[in-house]
Protein backbone atom coordinates (compact mmCIF):
# COMPACT_ATOMS: atom_id res chain seq x y z
CA UNK A 1 0.00 0.00 0.00
CA UNK A 2 1.06 3.65 -1.12
CA UNK A 3 2.06 6.08 1.62
CA UNK A 4 -0.31 8.04 -0.30
CA UNK A 5 -3.58 5.87 -0.44
CA UNK A 6 -3.00 5.61 3.62
CA UNK A 7 -3.38 9.17 3.89
CA UNK A 8 -6.20 9.64 2.06
CA UNK A 9 -7.88 6.44 3.94
CA UNK A 10 -6.92 8.58 7.21
CA UNK A 11 -8.40 11.41 6.23
CA UNK A 12 -11.51 10.11 5.82
CA UNK A 13 -11.70 7.93 8.86
CA UNK A 14 -11.29 11.83 10.59
CA UNK A 15 -13.66 13.37 8.72
CA UNK A 16 -16.40 10.82 9.49
CA UNK A 17 -15.90 11.23 13.40
CA UNK A 18 -17.13 14.44 13.89
CA UNK A 19 -16.82 15.47 17.63
CA UNK A 20 -18.26 17.84 20.37
CA UNK A 21 -16.68 19.36 23.40
CA UNK A 22 -18.17 18.63 26.52
CA UNK A 23 -16.82 19.49 30.02
CA UNK A 24 -17.09 16.72 32.83
CA UNK A 25 -16.69 17.89 36.27
CA UNK A 26 -14.93 21.23 35.18
CA UNK A 27 -12.48 19.98 32.61
CA UNK A 28 -13.29 20.40 29.05
CA UNK A 29 -13.23 16.86 26.78
CA UNK A 30 -13.85 16.47 23.02
CA UNK A 31 -15.83 13.63 22.38
CA UNK A 32 -17.12 11.49 19.63
CA UNK A 33 -20.47 13.26 18.62
CA UNK A 34 -23.85 10.89 19.19
CA UNK A 35 -22.83 9.34 22.67
CA UNK A 36 -25.52 8.72 25.46
CA UNK A 37 -23.75 11.25 28.82
CA UNK A 38 -22.64 8.02 29.94
CA UNK A 39 -20.42 6.83 27.41
CA UNK A 40 -19.13 10.02 27.03
CA UNK A 41 -18.34 10.34 30.30
CA UNK A 42 -16.27 7.35 29.82
CA UNK A 43 -14.82 8.00 26.26
CA UNK A 44 -12.92 11.39 28.62
CA UNK A 45 -11.41 8.73 30.92
CA UNK A 46 -13.70 7.80 33.88
CA UNK A 47 -14.88 4.65 35.14
CA UNK A 48 -18.38 3.77 36.81
CA UNK A 49 -18.16 2.19 39.80
CA UNK A 50 -21.16 3.34 41.05
CA UNK A 51 -24.08 5.39 39.38
CA UNK A 52 -24.26 2.52 36.53
CA UNK A 53 -26.25 0.05 35.54
CA UNK A 54 -28.55 -1.90 33.18
CA UNK A 55 -27.60 1.07 30.21
CA UNK A 56 -31.25 0.70 28.79
CA UNK A 57 -33.42 3.17 31.09
CA UNK A 58 -35.13 0.69 33.02
CA UNK A 59 -32.82 0.34 36.40
CA UNK A 60 -32.69 3.91 37.45
CA UNK A 61 -29.23 3.85 38.61
CA UNK A 62 -27.57 6.51 36.37
CA UNK A 63 -29.40 9.69 37.47
CA UNK A 64 -27.30 13.11 36.13
CA UNK A 65 -27.56 16.66 36.34
CA UNK A 66 -26.29 18.51 33.82
CA UNK A 67 -26.48 22.43 32.24
CA UNK A 68 -26.07 23.85 28.98
CA UNK A 69 -24.42 27.00 27.90
CA UNK A 70 -26.15 29.97 28.32
CA UNK A 71 -29.04 28.01 29.66
CA UNK A 72 -29.85 28.52 33.22
CA UNK A 73 -31.77 25.61 33.59
CA UNK A 74 -30.32 22.79 35.92
CA UNK A 75 -31.27 19.38 34.23
CA UNK A 76 -31.37 16.07 35.20
CA UNK A 77 -31.55 12.52 32.95
CA UNK A 78 -31.07 9.54 33.11
CA UNK A 79 -27.24 9.24 31.95
CA UNK A 80 -28.14 5.84 29.41
CA UNK A 81 -30.55 7.72 27.77
CA UNK A 82 -29.22 10.82 27.37
CA UNK A 83 -27.45 12.27 24.20
CA UNK A 84 -24.40 14.27 24.82
CA UNK A 85 -24.59 17.97 23.25
CA UNK A 86 -22.13 20.36 22.48
CA UNK A 87 -21.48 22.97 25.54
CA UNK A 88 -22.77 20.54 27.80
CA UNK A 89 -21.30 20.54 31.80
CA UNK A 90 -21.87 16.92 32.79
CA UNK A 91 -21.94 15.50 36.22
CA UNK A 92 -22.43 11.66 37.32
CA UNK A 93 -24.31 11.37 40.67
CA UNK A 94 -23.17 8.09 42.40
CA UNK A 95 -26.16 7.51 44.68
CA UNK A 96 -29.15 10.41 46.48
CA UNK A 97 -29.09 9.48 50.18
CA UNK A 98 -32.83 8.69 51.24
CA UNK A 99 -34.21 7.43 54.15
CA UNK A 100 -36.55 4.72 54.02
CA UNK A 101 -39.60 3.84 56.77
CA UNK A 102 -39.20 0.31 57.88
CA UNK A 103 -42.74 -1.03 58.22
CA UNK A 104 -44.43 -4.37 58.24
CA UNK A 105 -46.85 -4.39 55.28
CA UNK A 106 -49.29 -6.96 57.29
CA UNK A 107 -49.05 -4.69 60.34
CA UNK A 108 -50.36 -1.25 58.52
CA UNK A 109 -53.64 -0.73 56.62
CA UNK A 110 -54.45 1.75 53.39
CA UNK A 111 -56.02 4.52 55.77
CA UNK A 112 -56.14 8.11 55.01
CA UNK A 113 -53.19 8.99 57.61
CA UNK A 114 -51.10 6.19 57.00
CA UNK A 115 -48.70 8.13 54.29
CA UNK A 116 -48.30 11.21 56.69
CA UNK A 117 -47.78 9.01 59.78
CA UNK A 118 -44.87 7.05 57.91
CA UNK A 119 -43.57 10.09 55.99
CA UNK A 120 -44.68 13.09 58.15
CA UNK A 121 -42.45 15.53 55.67
CA UNK A 122 -44.70 15.17 53.03
CA UNK A 123 -47.26 17.94 54.96
CA UNK A 124 -43.92 19.82 53.65
CA UNK A 125 -44.95 20.25 50.30
CA UNK A 126 -45.57 23.36 48.74
CA UNK A 127 -46.23 22.40 45.70
CA UNK A 128 -43.55 24.10 43.83
CA UNK A 129 -43.36 21.12 40.94
CA UNK A 130 -39.77 20.96 41.26
CA UNK A 131 -39.93 17.07 41.80
CA UNK A 132 -41.76 16.56 38.60
CA UNK A 133 -39.47 18.84 36.43
CA UNK A 134 -36.86 16.54 37.65
CA UNK A 135 -38.57 13.28 36.94
CA UNK A 136 -36.92 11.22 33.53
CA UNK A 137 -39.60 9.05 33.51
CA UNK A 138 -42.27 12.59 32.78
CA UNK A 139 -44.02 11.45 36.42
CA UNK A 140 -46.99 13.89 37.54
CA UNK A 141 -44.89 13.65 40.96
CA UNK A 142 -46.00 16.47 42.87
CA UNK A 143 -49.44 14.78 42.02
CA UNK A 144 -48.29 11.76 43.80
CA UNK A 145 -47.19 13.22 46.72
CA UNK A 146 -50.21 15.22 46.66
CA UNK A 147 -52.59 12.06 46.41
CA UNK A 148 -50.39 10.82 49.01
CA UNK A 149 -51.36 13.49 51.69
CA UNK A 150 -54.89 13.45 51.60
CA UNK A 151 -54.66 9.60 51.73
CA UNK A 152 -55.61 8.27 48.22
CA UNK A 153 -53.20 5.48 47.89
CA UNK A 154 -54.57 4.03 44.76
CA UNK A 155 -54.15 7.17 42.70
CA UNK A 156 -50.73 7.58 43.77
CA UNK A 157 -49.83 4.37 43.43
CA UNK A 158 -51.28 4.52 39.61
CA UNK A 159 -49.13 7.74 38.72
CA UNK A 160 -45.98 6.73 40.35
CA UNK A 161 -46.15 2.99 38.35
CA UNK A 162 -43.32 3.92 35.96
CA UNK A 163 -40.93 5.19 38.76
CA UNK A 164 -37.27 3.78 38.28
CA UNK A 165 -36.39 5.12 41.60
CA UNK A 166 -33.58 7.30 40.27
CA UNK A 167 -33.89 9.77 43.35
CA UNK A 168 -33.26 12.61 41.07
CA UNK A 169 -36.86 14.17 42.41
CA UNK A 170 -35.43 13.64 46.40
CA UNK A 171 -32.21 15.13 45.51
CA UNK A 172 -34.01 18.40 44.01
CA UNK A 173 -37.25 18.85 46.21
CA UNK A 174 -37.26 22.34 48.47
CA UNK A 175 -38.95 20.07 51.33
CA UNK A 176 -36.25 17.10 51.63
CA UNK A 177 -39.18 14.74 50.49
CA UNK A 178 -38.15 11.33 49.41
CA UNK A 179 -40.84 10.93 46.69
CA UNK A 180 -39.64 7.30 45.76
CA UNK A 181 -39.70 6.34 48.88
CA UNK A 182 -43.31 7.70 49.48
CA UNK A 183 -44.46 6.36 46.50
CA UNK A 184 -43.07 2.51 46.88
CA UNK A 185 -44.96 2.63 50.63
CA UNK A 186 -48.18 3.38 47.91
CA UNK A 187 -47.69 0.81 45.54
CA UNK A 188 -47.04 -1.54 48.13
CA UNK A 189 -50.51 -0.65 49.92
CA UNK A 190 -52.43 -0.56 46.76
CA UNK A 191 -50.73 -3.99 45.92
CA UNK A 192 -51.42 -5.86 49.07
CA UNK A 193 -55.42 -4.08 49.96
CA UNK A 194 -56.70 -2.16 47.03
CA UNK A 195 -55.90 -4.08 43.53
CA UNK A 196 -58.79 -7.07 43.39
CA UNK A 197 -57.02 -10.43 44.47
CA UNK A 198 -56.24 -13.00 41.56
CA UNK A 199 -58.39 -15.81 41.50
CA UNK A 200 -56.11 -17.70 39.19
CA UNK A 201 -52.85 -17.36 41.54
CA UNK A 202 -55.22 -18.76 44.62
CA UNK A 203 -56.37 -21.87 42.55
CA UNK A 204 -52.89 -22.04 41.48
CA UNK A 205 -50.79 -22.01 44.99
CA UNK A 206 -53.70 -24.54 46.26
CA UNK A 207 -53.13 -26.91 43.20
CA UNK A 208 -49.22 -26.81 44.39
CA UNK A 209 -49.96 -27.39 47.59
CA UNK A 210 -52.01 -30.45 46.66
CA UNK A 211 -49.19 -31.76 45.13
CA UNK A 212 -50.49 -31.60 41.53
CA UNK A 213 -47.09 -30.40 39.81
CA UNK A 214 -44.99 -32.88 42.13
CA UNK A 215 -44.82 -35.68 39.62
CA UNK A 216 -43.72 -33.63 37.00
CA UNK A 217 -41.22 -31.90 38.88
CA UNK A 218 -39.55 -34.64 40.05
CA UNK A 219 -39.10 -35.95 36.15
CA UNK A 220 -37.84 -32.28 35.12
CA UNK A 221 -35.17 -32.14 37.56
CA UNK A 222 -33.99 -35.76 37.72
CA UNK A 223 -34.29 -35.94 33.70
CA UNK A 224 -30.64 -36.04 31.67
CA UNK A 225 -29.21 -32.50 30.75
CA UNK A 226 -29.57 -33.86 26.42
CA UNK A 227 -32.97 -34.90 27.56
CA UNK A 228 -33.61 -31.47 29.01
CA UNK A 229 -32.08 -29.63 26.36
CA UNK A 230 -34.22 -31.16 23.92
CA UNK A 231 -37.54 -30.49 25.24
CA UNK A 232 -36.24 -27.11 25.72
CA UNK A 233 -35.76 -26.89 22.17
CA UNK A 234 -39.17 -28.36 20.91
CA UNK A 235 -41.68 -26.66 23.67
CA UNK A 236 -44.25 -24.61 22.30
CA UNK A 237 -43.86 -20.97 21.98
CA UNK A 238 -46.14 -18.09 22.66
CA UNK A 239 -46.25 -16.17 18.66
CA UNK A 240 -46.59 -12.58 18.48
CA UNK A 241 -49.88 -12.83 17.76
CA UNK B 1 -75.52 26.33 38.35
CA UNK B 2 -72.43 24.57 38.10
CA UNK B 3 -69.23 25.56 40.41
CA UNK B 4 -65.85 24.02 40.20
CA UNK B 5 -65.14 22.71 44.01
CA UNK B 6 -61.45 22.75 45.52
CA UNK B 7 -61.84 19.85 48.32
CA UNK B 8 -58.42 20.18 50.27
CA UNK B 9 -57.01 17.19 52.15
CA UNK B 10 -59.55 17.32 54.95
CA UNK B 11 -62.16 16.47 53.07
CA UNK B 12 -60.76 13.71 51.89
CA UNK B 13 -59.62 12.32 55.37
CA UNK B 14 -61.45 13.36 58.83
CA UNK B 15 -64.02 15.39 56.96
CA UNK B 16 -65.87 12.84 54.27
CA UNK B 17 -69.20 13.62 56.06
CA UNK B 18 -68.53 17.30 55.47
CA UNK B 19 -68.48 17.34 51.95
CA UNK B 20 -70.31 14.05 51.21
CA UNK B 21 -73.55 16.41 52.21
CA UNK B 22 -72.23 19.70 50.95
CA UNK B 23 -72.31 18.25 47.67
CA UNK B 24 -75.78 16.41 48.31
CA UNK B 25 -77.83 19.46 49.26
CA UNK B 26 -76.02 21.81 46.94
CA UNK B 27 -77.25 19.49 44.12
CA UNK B 28 -80.34 19.19 45.65
CA UNK B 29 -80.68 23.15 45.79
CA UNK B 30 -79.40 22.88 41.71
CA UNK B 31 -75.97 23.74 42.70
CA UNK B 32 -73.66 21.32 40.92
CA UNK B 33 -70.21 21.26 42.73
CA UNK B 34 -67.86 19.91 40.60
CA UNK B 35 -64.44 18.70 42.05
CA UNK B 36 -61.45 19.95 40.38
CA UNK B 37 -59.70 16.99 37.86
CA UNK B 38 -56.46 18.24 39.15
CA UNK B 39 -55.39 19.68 42.18
CA UNK B 40 -52.74 20.35 45.68
CA UNK B 41 -52.73 21.22 49.12
CA UNK B 42 -54.24 24.48 50.03
CA UNK B 43 -51.08 25.79 51.77
CA UNK B 44 -52.95 24.72 55.16
CA UNK B 45 -51.71 28.43 56.50
CA UNK B 46 -51.76 31.15 55.02
CA UNK B 47 -47.81 32.54 55.49
CA UNK B 48 -47.85 35.41 57.40
CA UNK B 49 -43.99 36.23 56.17
CA UNK B 50 -44.02 38.96 53.68
CA UNK B 51 -41.07 37.95 51.94
CA UNK B 52 -42.18 34.14 52.09
CA UNK B 53 -42.91 33.15 48.65
CA UNK B 54 -42.78 29.84 48.51
CA UNK B 55 -45.96 29.23 50.69
CA UNK B 56 -48.07 31.14 48.48
CA UNK B 57 -47.15 28.64 45.48
CA UNK B 58 -49.68 25.93 46.81
CA UNK B 59 -52.64 27.88 46.52
CA UNK B 60 -52.04 29.96 43.28
CA UNK B 61 -51.03 27.13 41.59
CA UNK B 62 -54.99 25.83 42.37
CA UNK B 63 -56.03 28.98 41.33
CA UNK B 64 -54.34 28.71 37.85
CA UNK B 65 -56.06 25.10 37.26
CA UNK B 66 -59.32 26.78 37.58
CA UNK B 67 -57.74 29.56 35.58
CA UNK B 68 -56.77 27.13 32.94
CA UNK B 69 -60.42 25.10 32.90
CA UNK B 70 -61.54 28.61 31.86
CA UNK B 71 -63.22 29.05 35.07
CA UNK B 72 -63.80 32.39 37.19
CA UNK B 73 -64.70 31.32 40.58
CA UNK B 74 -64.15 28.18 43.12
CA UNK B 75 -66.04 27.22 45.76
CA UNK B 76 -64.20 25.23 49.08
CA UNK B 77 -65.87 23.77 51.93
CA UNK B 78 -62.89 23.94 54.69
CA UNK B 79 -62.38 26.88 56.61
CA UNK B 80 -58.58 26.93 56.43
CA UNK B 81 -58.44 26.23 52.43
CA UNK B 82 -60.96 29.37 51.95
CA UNK B 83 -58.26 31.41 54.56
CA UNK B 84 -55.71 30.38 52.45
CA UNK B 85 -56.46 30.79 48.70
CA UNK B 86 -58.56 33.73 49.79
CA UNK B 87 -55.73 35.64 51.16
CA UNK B 88 -52.78 34.51 48.98
CA UNK B 89 -55.19 35.48 45.96
CA UNK B 90 -55.03 38.80 48.12
CA UNK B 91 -51.52 39.07 48.16
CA UNK B 92 -51.38 38.75 44.77
CA UNK B 93 -53.98 41.03 43.73
CA UNK B 94 -52.21 43.62 45.81
CA UNK B 95 -48.18 43.26 44.52
CA UNK B 96 -47.99 42.41 40.86
CA UNK B 97 -44.53 42.30 41.44
CA UNK B 98 -44.84 39.45 44.20
CA UNK B 99 -47.21 37.63 41.48
CA UNK B 100 -44.28 38.02 38.57
CA UNK B 101 -42.38 36.31 40.52
CA UNK B 102 -44.28 33.19 41.45
CA UNK B 103 -45.53 33.14 37.27
CA UNK B 104 -41.92 33.01 36.85
CA UNK B 105 -41.26 30.27 39.18
CA UNK B 106 -44.38 28.27 38.00
CA UNK B 107 -43.00 27.97 34.26
CA UNK B 108 -44.03 24.69 34.00
CA UNK B 109 -47.93 26.33 33.69
CA UNK B 110 -49.57 29.89 32.38
CA UNK B 111 -49.46 32.55 34.30
CA UNK B 112 -51.96 33.65 36.97
CA UNK B 113 -53.88 36.74 36.21
CA UNK B 114 -55.18 37.26 39.26
CA UNK B 115 -59.30 36.80 38.25
CA UNK B 116 -60.42 33.75 40.03
CA UNK B 117 -63.20 34.50 43.13
CA UNK B 118 -62.61 32.45 46.05
CA UNK B 119 -66.78 31.76 47.76
CA UNK B 120 -67.55 29.55 50.70
CA UNK B 121 -70.81 27.83 50.54
CA UNK B 122 -72.36 30.11 52.70
CA UNK B 123 -71.55 33.12 50.85
CA UNK B 124 -73.16 31.02 47.88
CA UNK B 125 -76.36 30.33 49.48
CA UNK B 126 -76.80 33.69 51.53
CA UNK B 127 -75.43 36.17 48.46
CA UNK B 128 -75.95 34.12 45.15
CA UNK B 129 -78.93 31.89 45.94
CA UNK B 130 -80.70 33.59 48.94
CA UNK B 131 -82.18 31.94 52.08
CA UNK B 132 -85.59 33.10 51.50
CA UNK B 133 -85.07 30.95 48.33
CA UNK B 134 -83.67 27.87 50.73
CA UNK B 135 -86.47 28.35 52.66
CA UNK B 136 -88.94 27.42 49.82
CA UNK B 137 -87.14 23.69 49.22
CA UNK B 138 -87.49 22.70 52.67
CA UNK B 139 -89.41 19.75 52.85
CA UNK B 140 -88.16 18.62 56.88
CA UNK B 141 -87.72 21.87 59.14
CA UNK B 142 -85.92 21.55 61.50
CA UNK B 143 -88.67 22.65 64.65
CA UNK B 144 -87.69 22.31 68.23
CA UNK B 145 -84.25 21.22 67.72
CA UNK B 146 -82.04 24.05 69.90
CA UNK B 147 -78.97 24.22 67.82
CA UNK B 148 -75.62 26.31 69.10
CA UNK B 149 -73.68 28.78 66.06
CA UNK B 150 -70.14 28.27 66.59
CA UNK B 151 -67.88 30.20 64.12
CA UNK B 152 -64.26 29.93 64.61
CA UNK B 153 -62.22 32.40 63.46
CA UNK B 154 -60.95 31.64 59.43
CA UNK B 155 -64.35 32.46 58.26
CA UNK B 156 -64.46 35.76 59.29
CA UNK B 157 -60.51 36.55 59.84
CA UNK B 158 -58.68 38.97 58.56
CA UNK B 159 -61.39 41.42 57.54
CA UNK B 160 -60.44 41.74 54.18
CA UNK B 161 -61.26 38.02 53.52
CA UNK B 162 -64.46 37.93 56.38
CA UNK B 163 -67.28 36.60 54.96
CA UNK B 164 -69.26 37.65 58.29
CA UNK B 165 -68.61 40.19 61.12
CA UNK B 166 -65.69 38.92 63.37
CA UNK B 167 -67.08 40.08 66.81
CA UNK B 168 -70.69 39.05 66.38
CA UNK B 169 -70.95 37.15 63.27
CA UNK B 170 -74.62 36.16 61.83
CA UNK B 171 -74.60 34.05 59.28
CA UNK B 172 -74.84 30.54 60.53
CA UNK B 173 -77.75 31.64 62.77
CA UNK B 174 -79.23 33.24 59.58
CA UNK B 175 -79.13 30.06 57.70
CA UNK B 176 -80.25 28.02 61.09
CA UNK B 177 -82.99 30.04 61.24
CA UNK B 178 -83.92 29.41 57.48
CA UNK B 179 -84.12 25.78 58.36
CA UNK B 180 -86.22 25.93 60.99
CA UNK B 181 -84.20 25.34 64.14
CA UNK B 182 -84.09 26.79 67.19
CA UNK B 183 -81.23 29.22 67.45
CA UNK B 184 -79.26 29.09 71.13
CA UNK B 185 -76.38 32.15 71.13
CA UNK B 186 -73.03 31.27 73.16
CA UNK B 187 -70.21 33.92 74.36
CA UNK B 188 -68.28 31.58 73.61
CA UNK B 189 -69.37 31.30 69.39
CA UNK B 190 -65.84 32.92 67.97
CA UNK B 191 -63.80 31.77 71.23
CA UNK B 192 -60.93 29.39 69.57
CA UNK B 193 -61.27 26.17 69.64
CA UNK B 194 -56.99 25.78 70.28
CA UNK B 195 -56.63 24.82 66.35
CA UNK B 196 -53.34 22.74 65.53
CA UNK B 197 -52.73 22.22 69.34
CA UNK B 198 -55.05 19.19 68.98
CA UNK B 199 -51.57 17.55 67.64
CA UNK B 200 -48.94 18.25 70.53
CA UNK B 201 -51.26 19.90 73.22
CA UNK B 202 -54.06 17.95 73.36
CA UNK B 203 -54.60 19.37 77.06
CA UNK B 204 -55.21 22.98 75.49
CA UNK B 205 -57.82 21.63 73.04
CA UNK B 206 -59.90 19.25 75.37
CA UNK B 207 -59.82 22.78 77.88
CA UNK B 208 -61.36 25.08 75.14
CA UNK B 209 -63.77 21.98 74.54
CA UNK B 210 -64.93 21.71 77.32
CA UNK B 211 -65.65 25.81 77.76
CA UNK B 212 -67.37 25.48 74.68
CA UNK B 213 -69.73 23.30 74.88
CA UNK B 214 -70.33 23.66 78.64
CA UNK B 215 -71.30 27.63 77.88
CA UNK B 216 -73.60 25.67 74.58
CA UNK B 217 -75.13 23.46 77.12
CA UNK B 218 -76.05 25.99 80.02
CA UNK B 219 -77.62 28.43 77.45
CA UNK B 220 -79.98 25.23 76.25
CA UNK B 221 -78.36 24.49 73.30
CA UNK B 222 -78.85 20.87 72.38
CA UNK B 223 -75.98 20.63 69.24
CA UNK B 224 -72.97 22.49 67.70
CA UNK B 225 -73.22 23.64 64.51
CA UNK B 226 -69.96 24.80 62.77
CA UNK B 227 -68.60 25.10 59.43
CA UNK B 228 -64.70 24.35 60.43
CA UNK B 229 -63.57 20.52 59.46
CA UNK B 230 -60.82 21.55 62.17
CA UNK B 231 -63.05 23.30 65.19
CA UNK B 232 -65.37 20.14 64.22
CA UNK B 233 -62.61 17.65 65.03
CA UNK B 234 -61.38 19.01 68.07
CA UNK B 235 -64.88 19.94 69.58
CA UNK B 236 -66.18 16.48 68.78
CA UNK B 237 -63.42 13.89 68.40
CA UNK B 238 -61.64 15.96 72.09
CA UNK B 239 -65.06 15.23 73.88
CA UNK B 240 -62.85 12.21 74.74
CA UNK B 241 -60.52 13.78 76.78
CA UNK B 242 -63.05 16.14 78.33
CA UNK B 243 -64.58 13.26 79.48
CA UNK B 244 -61.46 12.01 81.27
CA UNK B 245 -61.07 14.85 83.08
CA UNK B 246 -64.78 15.84 83.51
CA UNK B 247 -66.84 13.91 85.21
CA UNK B 248 -69.51 16.21 85.61
CA UNK B 249 -69.50 16.44 81.62
CA UNK B 250 -72.28 15.64 79.33
CA UNK B 251 -71.37 14.97 75.41
CA UNK B 252 -73.00 17.13 72.82
CA UNK B 253 -73.10 16.54 69.02
CA UNK B 254 -71.36 18.61 66.67
CA UNK B 255 -72.67 18.95 63.08
CA UNK B 256 -71.61 20.53 59.87
CA UNK B 257 -74.30 22.92 58.67
CA UNK B 258 -74.57 21.15 55.19
CA UNK B 259 -75.74 17.77 57.44
CA UNK B 260 -78.27 19.63 59.08
CA UNK B 261 -79.11 21.30 55.94
CA UNK B 262 -79.38 18.33 53.93
CA UNK B 263 -81.73 16.57 56.94
CA UNK B 264 -84.02 20.02 56.09
CA UNK B 265 -83.95 19.45 52.62
CA UNK B 266 -85.62 15.73 52.93
CA UNK B 267 -82.28 14.10 51.64
CA UNK B 268 -81.70 10.46 53.08
CA UNK B 269 -79.36 10.70 55.93
CA UNK B 270 -76.85 8.33 54.26
CA UNK B 271 -75.36 11.41 52.97
CA UNK B 272 -74.89 12.93 56.19
CA UNK B 273 -71.87 10.62 57.34
CA UNK B 274 -72.99 10.51 61.28
CA UNK B 275 -71.05 7.37 61.84
CA UNK B 276 -67.78 9.25 61.14
CA UNK B 277 -68.70 11.24 64.72
CA UNK B 278 -67.62 10.39 67.90
CA UNK B 279 -70.52 12.04 69.51
CA UNK B 280 -73.09 10.16 67.72
CA UNK B 281 -75.97 12.64 66.64
CA UNK B 282 -78.19 10.33 65.47
CA UNK B 283 -79.88 9.85 69.14
CA UNK B 284 -81.13 14.01 69.41
CA UNK B 285 -82.17 13.55 65.85
CA UNK B 286 -84.19 10.85 66.65
CA UNK B 287 -85.67 11.88 69.35
CA UNK B 288 -86.80 15.58 67.21
CA UNK B 289 -88.12 13.26 64.50
CA UNK B 290 -85.30 14.55 61.80
CA UNK B 291 -83.86 11.02 61.54
CA UNK B 292 -85.81 7.31 61.71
Amino acid sequence: MSSKTQESKMDKSEKKIRTIRVYVMGKSYDIPEGFTIMKAIEHAGYRYIRGAGCRAGFCGACATVYRKRDDYKLYTALACQTTAEEGMYLVQLPFVPANKKFYDLNLIKPTGTVMTSHYPEIARCVSCNTCAKACPQDLEVMDIIQASLRGDIEKAAQLSFDCLQCGLCTIRCPAEIAHYHVAQLDRRLYGKYILPRSKHLAETVKEVESGKYEKEMKKLTTMKLEELKTLYKNRDIETGD
Amino acid sequence: MKIPYYPGCTLKTTAKNFESSAIASAKQLGIEMEEMPRWNCCGTVYSLASDDLMHQIAPIRNLVRIQEAHGDKVVTLCAMCYNTLKQANLLVKKNPDKLNTLNLFMDDMEGYKGNVKVLHPLEIFRDEYSFEKIKEKIKKPLNRLKVVPYYGCLLTRPAEVAIDDAEEPIVLKKFMETLGAEVVNTPYKIECCGSYHTVNNRDVVAMRTYDIITSAAKMGGEAIVLSCPLCEFNLDARQKDVEKAHRDFKNMPVLYFTQLLAIALGLDESVCGFEQHYVDPRPLLKRKGLVR
